[in-house]
This record gives structure tokens, C-alpha cells and sequence, in this order.
């Protein structure tokens, strides 16, 4: 039906969808290339999966166009699109066994003599074995595997994938990333794939879309995306920074000077997404892993020309590889520092007197104006 | 030292668990009485006068006189015939009425869907025999809706097919099963909704998903996973309603007789005990028998 390697971009421009007064989805613009492991990343009731259904036909856009391709497929239904969907419970027929299940998506477009390409599938997603199973006869980890062999066999021009391992224990769904890479990348189909695991969506997809309350706040590659966060959203909810609040001293050349709590820090103007006018406010951010601690007697071991600030150890938490140490400083109070279990300083414990440092270009700036903990998971979020 | 400390407790343990094992058949055993005097002597007792000969003066005697059961059959097979027909009729009538109906409590009704559930069971309010003679009036001769049925010619084709004479539709075959219909109606939609209910409705995205238009989805997917509900709504009709004899009595004539209606004139009017208790176990061996079969082939065994 679809030739996968025909030219294929999924555009959505200007797409949304409201129920009642609740929008869902604000007006979206967003180009998944062909070809590309592509994650929509956000909390639950973000949008997400209500995108993902609008590319599938599944849900009907309030405004807006879906392209495939060249193709506006907008007012088509589900059932006339070159796309195929990898259901979060995988939603397999339960009176259909292995095969049929596969076979599904070829015998609706008339094709007869399915059984090579279910072997191929089956193969593909090495069940063998399973063919002739019932899908209650299977565990999560084969179901999700005939989930994305009933879809892929179709050669669809993109496939969605809608939270797909939730389900999985956490030692099956590492597996599986691996796996989706690997047949992402054996059929070279475009991907995308809807999640709530900033990890999941960083260990597998090329491009991430991180969306917030029906919005994209920022796109881009998952080095990217955590190195230059451009909200506190993304900042927060991409792994775990420190936000510091502070001032605007001056612009020294390529840097932007600014004080927090007393202490001077800088920060590559590059790396700032806010206005830096003097005596305006920005938040610095520095991630955890990126921060050096010593103790305040060997302050002056210090390199110079490393943002410091000081502070006094509030809590220590050792897990195997790093340790973790809550911070309080003038600064700002519980700021996070992960110490590689390298050399381990004996003295440094709750109470400790300490000095931060770091490499200043490291270090980002993003417009105050913002919560502050935006993006933060909650307890009930954490999966 | 652990294993010396937990060693005693161990008889106590199995002491306890005989107690549990017992527990089933605890609560089997109100159900079990129940049925033993209900249902298990009343059969024998049935089964013994199905064998016996004599007369009500003389009094009835076991003499194993089979003969009884082939006389019965020969005499009233027209009966047993139109029994099946009958109910297979009203079984079909009810299947094609109530599967939309299920589908759309199941699906569409939304927030509606308690109060149709409340109206499909609404008739049990009423008693069966007022609701069947009401049944008379509906279709009383020159009633509105024979007189609606003749204008639109429907009458000229129910007469051709020998479902209706003339110009009535009282006292007619059809007069029969559109009672039976209706009385077991609720009995077809209360387990096909059960059945369709169930249902994961992204089974129905997923089949759309994947190249099937609408009508296929239905095919090949809601279909499918239905027939535990039509197979126990079609039993829940056909079995008592092959059995019936007041819709015969009430809204049909002589003609239209049932073999329900044969065994209870046996019983109670004619008096002869042995053909009526025969006749009752040869419509049970024949409802037994095709419902047997009918299951095998339905297959819904897998069909968890």
C-alpha cells in the first residue's frame, strides 16, 4: 500500500483540539523528518497522546492539517492512513493467535499468501516460537512484541507508538528500549513514540518534543534538549537542576555576570535564554553532576576562574556509583551536587562546611519570570 | 534452630487446612438438597410413570412399557416440529432485535445506558400472563395494528410465507412467535450486552488501525468476541421458549398448538400420565441434543 521509502515528513501545522472548554492541544506546528526515532515527551495530560491519536486518525484535530508526505490526510479516516499504531495496552485480539494477529493489517488490504512475511515478522521480533499462541498465553514483554510486529508488517510510512512499555517492569522495558532501537534502525521507518520517561525518551529517540499543558517547549536532541534546557519545565523535568535565583551584574564580552546570595557566578551569554539587562532578574542553572564539592578548608585548592558558592551539607546519600549531597547556601537552600565515588572526601557530611564549583560554561540562564519548579515531578507522577 | 522452633506448629496447620478443604462442600450442600428434592426425585419420579401403564381408576403401574414414548412422538410429532420452529423463529426474531439494541447500550448510549437497561427490563414488573393477554388487544382483529399491517401490505406477504391467514393476525403463527419474542426478548439482550460491554473499545481503534473499514471491524473483531453472548442468549430463548405453552394457549388457536401445550392437556386434562411425563422427556433428550451440538460447534470455549 505505502512505499516507506517514498518521501515522508509528518507535518502538523497549526493543529489543535479542545473538548468543551478543556484544549487539549494548542495550535501545534511540528515536523517529525522521515526516517526518525522522534519522542513526545511530557507528564500525563500534556497533550501527548492526543497528538499521537490525531496523527493516527483516531482523534479529529479542532483546526489544523496533518501532512504525510505531501498528503494532507487530515479528514481521512484511520483505517485510509499509511500509518499504524502500537496501542499502549497493546490492544491485541484476544481470539486471534500469534500470526493472525500479525496478519491482521495484510489480509484487510486483500493480500492472501501472508505466512513469509509473518515468519519475517516473527523473526524480526524473535516469538518463533509463538505462532500459534493466544495472546493471554503470552507475557508483556512477547505482547509488545507482536503489538510492533502486527504494526510494522504493514510497512507503515510512520509508526506511532503510544507509551508502549508502561506496562513492563523496568528491567523488560531497558530491554526493550534496546530492541525498538534496533528495529527502528534495521527498518528504518519513522518512529514516534509517546512517553512520560524523560530517560526512555533520551536513550532511544533522535529528536525529543518536550510538551507542557498542551504545548512543545523545546525540541531537540536529547544532549541538547539537557544541555540547554530553555524553560525551568524542561530544565526540571529532563533529569534534575539547580535553579538558583539572581541578578544581572554586567556583561563581560561572550559572559554574563550576575550575583546570588553574595557569590559572583558566570555564565556563557549563549546559554541564556532571557533578556540580561543589568540589574534584571534570571535563573541560573547548573545540573548536579556538573558541580564539584570541596571542603571549605581546601577552598583555596579552588581553580580560579570556576563559579563557586558556598554552603553547608544538609544531607548525604551514597548510591553505589556517586554520592548525593543536598546543599543549603545563601544562594539557595537544597541545592543537589552527585560526587562521583572516585576519591571519597571523609569529611565531607551533613553538616560540613562546603564550597560549589564549577566550570562556568556549564552553567545556563532562563527568564525569571517562570515557576521556578515547574516541571518538578510529583510524587504520584513518578513511575 | 529455626526449623526446630517451627516443627510443632506444624500439625496444627494441617488440621486446619482438612477444615478448609471441607468448605465447598458446606456451601454446596443448601444448593445440592434444593436439588436433590426438586429436581433429582421429581424426574425419577416422572421417568417411572413415563414407563407405567393403567388408568386412572385402576390405578398406574411400572410395566417398563416403552412403547409409550414411540406412540407419544408418532401422535404429536406436528407439535414437537412446531415447537423448534417456533422457537427457533423467535430465537432469530430476538437475535436480530436485540443485537443492536446490546450495541448500542454497550457503546452508544453513554449516560443513557443505565435507563435503557432499566427499560429492557422494565416488562418483569408485569406479570408474564397479563403481559401475553395484552398481546390480545395489540393484535386484535381490526385493531390499529392489524389494520396499519393490512394498508402497508405486509399482511398480503406474512399470508403468502403462511405466517398469517386472511385478513387476522391473532390465531396465527405469527401471533405465536411475536409473543415468544417479546417475552424472551430481555433473556437475548441481557448477555449479548454482558458479552459486547466487555469489549475493550481500543480493540476497535486497533482493528481500524489496521486497514479495516467499520463493517469489517464488526466482521471480524466485535462479532467474534460476542458469541459468548449470543450463544447464551440464543439458549436463554430457544430452551424455554421450545418449552412454552402460553404463548400457544393465549395467542394462538388448535392450529398453532406446541408441544408444551400437548403435555400440559396430557397432565391435566386428559389424564394420562405416562404420555405426558413421556412426551416431557423426549422434548428434554431433544433440546439436550441440540444444544449439545450447537455448543461444540460454536466453539466459544476459547473465548475467555
Amino acid at each position: 500500500m505505502t512505499d516507506s521509502t517514498a518521501g515522508g515528513d509528518v507535518r502538523l501545522t497549526g493543529i489543535s483540539k479542545t473538548y468543551g472548554s478543556f484544549t487539549a492541544v494548542h495550535p501545534l506546528e511540528l515536523t517529525v523528518p522521515q526516517g526518525s526515532f522522534f519522542a513526545l515527551l511530557g507528564a500525563s495530560g500534556c497533550g501527548k497522546t492526543t497528538t499521537l491519536r490525531m496523527i493516527a486518525g483516531l482523534e479529529e484535530p479542532t483546526t489544523g492539517t496533518v501532512f504525510l508526505g505531501d498528503k494532507d490526510v487530515t479528514d481521512l479516516p484511520p483505517y485510509k492512513r499509511p500509518v499504524n499504531t502500537v496501542f499502549q495496552s497493546y490492544a491485541l485480539f484476544p481470539h486471534l493467535n500469534v500470526t493472525e494477529n500479525i496478519a491482521f493489517g495484510l489480509r484487510r488490504r486483500g493480500i492472501k499468501s501472508v505466512k513469509k512475511q509473518v515468519d519475517d515478522m516473527l523473526e524480526l521480533v524473535q516469538l518463533g516460537d509463538f505462532a500459534q499462541r493466544k495472546p493471554h498465553q503470552l507475557s508483556g514483554g512477547q505482547q509488545q512484541r507482536v503489538a510492533v510486529a502486527r504494526a510494522l508488517i504493514n510497512h507503515p510510512q510512520v509508526l506511532l507508538l503510544d507509551e508502549p512499555l508502561g506496562a513492563l517492569d523496568l528491567k523488560l522495558r531497558r530491554q526493550m528500549q534496546l530492541e525498538l532501537k534496533r528495529i527502528q534502525t534495521e527498518v528504518g521507518i519513522t518512529f514516534v513514540h509517546v512517553t512520560h520517561d524523560q530517560e526512555e525518551a533520551m536513550t532511544m529517540a533522535d529528536t525529543v518534543a518536550v510538551m507542557s499543558g498542551g504545548r512543545v517547549e523545546q525540541l531537540g536532541a536529547p544532549a541538547e534538549l539537557y544541555e540547554n534546557p530553555k524553560t525551568t519545565f524542561v530544565a526540571n523535568f529532563l533529569g534534575t537542576s539547580n535553579l538558583i535565583e539572581a541578578e544581572v551584574v554586567e556583561k563581560s564580552g561572550e559572559d554574563v555576570v550576575v550575583t546570588a546570595g553574595g557569590a559572583k557566578l558566570r555564565l556563557p551569554g549563549g546559554r541564556c535564554s532571557a533578556a540580561t539587562s543589568s540589574g534584571g532578574k534570571l535563573l541560573v542553572g547548573v545540573r548536579p553532576e556538573k558541580i564539584s564539592l570541596a571542603h571549605r578548608d581546601d577552598e583555596g585548592a579552588v581553580a580560579d576562574g570556576r563559579n563557586r558558592v558556598t554552603g553547608r551539607i544538609v544531607d548525604s546519600s551514597f548510591i553505589g556509583v556517586s554520592t548525593q549531597y543536598l546543599v543549603d547556601s545563601p544562594a539557595g537552600s537544597g541545592l543537589s551536587v552527585y560526587e562521583q565515588n572516585i576519591e571519597r572526601d571523609t569529611r565531607l557530611v551533613p553538616g560540613a562546611e562546603v564550597v560549589l564549583h564549577w566550570n562556568p560554561a556549564h552553567t545556563f540562564g532562563l527568564d525569571a519570570a517562570q515557576a521556578k519548579d515547574a516541571g518538578v515531578e510529583k510524587v504520584e507522577d513518578a513511575a | 534452630m529455626t526449623a526446630l522452633t517451627e516443627a510443632p506448629a506444624a500439625p496444627t496447620v494441617r488440621k486446619a487446612s482438612t477444615r478448609k478443604r471441607l468448605v465447598p462442600y458446606w456451601l454446596l450442600l443448601p444448593g445440592i438438597l434444593w436439588l436433590i428434592v426438586f429436581f433429582a426425585l421429581p424426574m425419577v419420579y416422572q421417568a417411572s410413570t413415563s414407563v407405567q401403564t393403567g388408568s386412572l381408576e385402576k390405578g398406574f403401574q411400572v410395566t417398563w412399557h416403552f412403547q409409550t414414548y414411540w406412540d407419544a412422538f408418532k401422535e404429536y410429532y406436528p407439535q414437537f416440529v412446531r415447537s423448534l420452529l417456533y422457537a427457533g423463529t423467535a430465537t432469530l426474531l430476538c437475535l436480530l432485535l436485540g443485537y443492536p439494541l446490546a450495541y448500542l447500550i454497550a457503546f452508544k448510549a453513554g449516560r443513557w445506558r443505565n435507563i435503557v437497561l432499566v427499560l429492557v427490563i422494565a416488562p418483569f414488573f408485569t406479570s408474564f400472563l397479563i403481559r401475553t393477554l395484552a398481546w390480545k388487544t395489540i393484535l386484535a382483529d381490526g385493531g390499529p395494528v392489524v389494520h396499519a399491517l393490512a394498508t402497508l401490505h405486509v399482511l398480503d406477504v406474512t399470508n403468502w410465507l403462511g405466517w398469517t391467514e386472511g385478513s387476522r393476525v391473532l390465531a396465527t403463527p405469527m401471533a405465536v412467535v411475536c409473543g415468544l419474542t417479546y417475552n424472551f426478548l430481555p433473556f437475548m439482550i441481557l448477555p449479548l450486552y454482558t458479552s459486547l460491554e466487555r469489549i475493550d473499545s481500543r480493540l476497535h481503534e486497533a482493528a481500524g488501525d489496521l486497514y479495516a473499514t467499520p463493517a469489517t471491524t464488526f466482521r471480524k473483531v466485535t462479532f467474534p468476541l460476542s458469541m459468548p453472548g449470543v450463544v447464551s442468549g440464543t439458549l436463554l430463548t430457544f430452551i424455554p421458549a421450545s418449552g412454552d405453552y402460553v404463548n400457544a394457549e393465549l395467542l394462538g388457536s388448535t392450529d398453532q398448538k406446541m408441544v408444551g401445550n400437548v403435555i400440559q392437556s396430557q397432565f391435566l386434562r386428559v389424564l394420562d400420565y405416562p404420555t405426558a411425563a413421556a412426551l416431557s422427556f423426549i422434548l428434554m433428550a431433544i433440546v439436550l441434543i441440540m444444544v449439545t451440538v450447537y455448543i461444540r460447534r460454536a466453539g466459544t470455549e476459547d473465548l475467555v
